[in-house]
């Protein structure tokens, strides 16, 4: 599979980024190298360090290793913008209030907003088809429009790289294909970096050019979507038999039915790992070493 | 898809959103200021002598440079105006404004509707240190910053910090920081009534009728006293609302913005609890202006501290002389502590916004 990532040099670095929470390791030590226009994907299961990760390469939580841009600095707010899982809608702000405050980090201390940091929102309005909405309070828009915004926020910001903490897990599956598709509109025509993570596998598959599977904050597997997605890794990864199906050309991910109550029959889980039995010695989740580094 | 549309242009709906957006609200601040100097005229003209309107207009104008008038105020009427009426009239403007700023000030940097400094305990821990340095001589000047302000700021300082101690940051939350500032407001309350005990009577009675809330009849001193904080910590917020606007999102996405809210916070803190000490150590504990006058402001122009800030300036500042006239007329010849009708108007003002609070939740 060709992807625009072989060719260009990478626009972030991350080695060994490690994230501990009182103690306890939620992050161990993730290496990855991003590439200009590339999509990655992150996946894994609740709880597996897909947070975490994107918030430590904006620096929201305290980490080690090192995080660098192609030309060695550190990322900052004009480089990188993180679209939240859940953004915070405050009260009564309109939504092109709220555009141009991703104009933020391009402000001095004192310094108020021109008329050329207001041309920018006003251009990531329209090219998000959210220009008739200007007016409009954050409060009153559905939850497509809402993630529209947020986006719009996330352009206005202009960093070349943009991370999504699951932007379409409140939308209907319409809504989700349509928002991911204007991303990857937005990433053709700017040569935007987007890290996205997500739950639903086939959806995820279908945009990234490489997924980065995380268990328990250990990185297991790195590669395109055919590499990283195959039942038995998944099967154990996420604690219940899964099936990779190919439709169309598309992945999709199936997970295999409960086992009938009354008749004894175990056909769909007795060739994999059943839940509760993770981190057998194949893909230890938390040694580095052992990640399949597959493209 | 709905994606594709036209580019941009100049003069379309979207592009006059976006230069409105988190702009001064002109006509509203107009107005404001229009009732502001209405209220200080009437203020001005009503008391124990009446004045005429139209003469103390005649005077007022006259004393503009490069207008010429004829006044027809009597001398005596003349005094009366210049020497108690006008300053005790700027004095209410003045504290108003300050508490209302203030109250705006922390509502913003807390994210929390119910933050005042008054419920905080910042007003208590003002007047802590005003009760020491006026009745014990406590003496914290500081270059230019006189004994009594200095004293007041101090406390003012340590109840906001224990506020925000006891709170543990959860300070969204209104209910814990509110709780945090009952205990601190509390703790220094009880401090002072302590303090007030070692005092003879009559010493005592002078700094508790001071405690009351009381607008003093000083001349112009009292004024040019809280002059130089209004300007200087009222300039900080105005500069500073811009953050606060960011600072709506949350910490972490200010942060990810680009903002560093902790910094913003301090300055934003320290800027309000300097003006409320200030408004303190002329005027004594006035509840609820900082709490209710940034909801009115709400109402009218919206929910950016960028106007929030400055419309409450003006708004607290006009309804602070209105109380006041208040105070001077309802029961006179007596004076009603002007406290006390701010927390007669506040309190159920209060009520009603957690009543709504949890029709909204």
């Amino acid at each position: 599979m060709s992807s625009p990532t072989t060719r260009s040099p990478a626009v972030l670095r991350a080695r060994d980024v490690q994230v501990a929470f009182g103690g306890v390791q939620v992050l161990a030590g993730v290496d990855l190298d991003l590439h200009r226009g590339e999509w990655l994907g992150l996946i894994g299961p609740n709880g597996s360090g897909k947070s975490t990760f994107l918030r430590s390469l904006v620096g929201l939580v305290p980490s080690t290793g090192q995080v660098h841009l192609g030309d060695g600095s550190v990322p900052g707010p004009r480089d990188v913008s993180l679209m939240p899982q859940s953004p915070e809608l405050p009260p009564g702000m309109t939504v092109v209030e709220y555009v141009l405050l991703g104009r933020t980090a391009h402000l001095g201390w004192l310094e108020r907003e021109s008329p050329a940091d207001r041309r920018i929102a006003v251009d990531a309005l329209h090219r998000l088809g959210m220009g008739g909405f200007a007016d409009r309070t954050l409060r009153g828009l559905s939850g497509g429009e809402t993630q529209r915004v947020v986006i719009a926020r996330a352009l206005t910001q202009q960093a070349p790289v943009l991370l999504l903490d699951e932007p379409t897990s409140a939308l209907d599956p319409g809504h989700q294909v349509e928002v991911l598709e204007l991303v990857d509109d937005l990433r053709h025509r700017d040569g935007l970096t987007v890290v996205a993570a997500m739950h639903d596998l086939g959806i995820a598959s279908r945009y990234a050019d490489r997924l980065l599977l995380l268990e328990r904050g250990a990185p297991v597997a790195l590669g395109t979507p055919h590499e990283v997605l195959q039942d038995s890794l998944l099967s154990q990864v996420y604690g219940w038999p899964l099936h990779v199906h190919h439709l169309d050309g598309h992945l999709v991910v199936v997970p295999a039915p409960r086992a009938p109550r009354h008749t004894g029959a175990v056909s769909a889980t007795e060739h994999c790992t059943p839940p509760g039995r993770r981190g057998s010695p194949t893909h230890h989740p938390l040694d580095p070493d052992r990640t399949q580094e597959v493209s | 898809m709905t994606t594709r549309t036209h580019a941009a242009s100049a003069g379309d709906p979207l592009e006059r959103s976006a230069d409105r957006a988190f702009r001064l609200p002109v006509p509203a601040l107009l107005g404001s200021l229009a009732l502001l100097l209405l209220a200080c005229l009437l203020s001005a003209t009503q008391g124990a002598a009446g004045l005429p309107v139209g003469g103390v207009i005649r005077s007022l104008l006259d004393a503009v440079p490069l207008i010429e008038v004829d006044r027809t105020l009597s001398s005596q009427h003349e005094a009366v105006l210049w020497q108690i009426r006008l300053p005790r009239t700027v004095l209410a403007a003045l504290v108003g404004a300050s508490l209302a700023v203030a109250g705006a000030g922390y509502q913003g940097v807390f994210r929390n509707p119910l933050a005042d400094p008054y419920l905080l305990g910042v007003s208590a821990g003002a007047g802590l240190g005003a009760v020491l340095a006026l009745g014990f001589g406590l003496n914290l000047a500081l270059g230019p910053v006189a004994a009594l302000p200095m004293a007041a700021f101090v406390g003012a300082l340590l109840a906001v910090t224990g506020s925000v101690l006891v709170a543990r940051g959860s300070f969204r939350n209104p209910a814990t920081l509110l709780l945090a500032g009952v205990a601190m407001a509390a703790l220094f309350s009880a401090a002072q009534t302590f303090a007030l005990q070692r005092l003879d009577q009559t010493r005592a009675r002078e700094v508790l009728s001071w405690l009351f809330g009381r607008l003093a009849a000083d001349g112009w001193h009292p004024v040019l006293l809280l002059l130089p904080y209004v300007l200087v910590a009222g300039l900080v917020l105005l500069l500073h609302a811009r953050h606060l606007d960011v600072l709506r999102l949350g910490d972490d996405e200010a942060r990810a913005l680009g903002l560093k809210p902790a910094r913003s916070r301090l300055l934003v803190v320290t800027a309000a609890t300097l003006i409320t000490a200030a408004a303190v150590s002329v005027s004594g504990l006035i509840a609820f202006v900082g709490l209710v006058t940034p909801h009115i402001v709400r109402v009218l122009v919206g929910h950016s501290y960028r106007a929030i800030v400055p419309l409450s300036a003006v708004v607290g500042g006009g309804f602070l002389a209105l109380v006041d006239i208040g105070a001077r007329t309802l029961t006179a010849p007596a004076e009603l502590p002007v406290g006390v009708i701010t927390a007669f108007v506040g309190a159920p003002f209060f009520c009603v916004i957690l009543w709504r609070r949890r029709h909204d939740a």
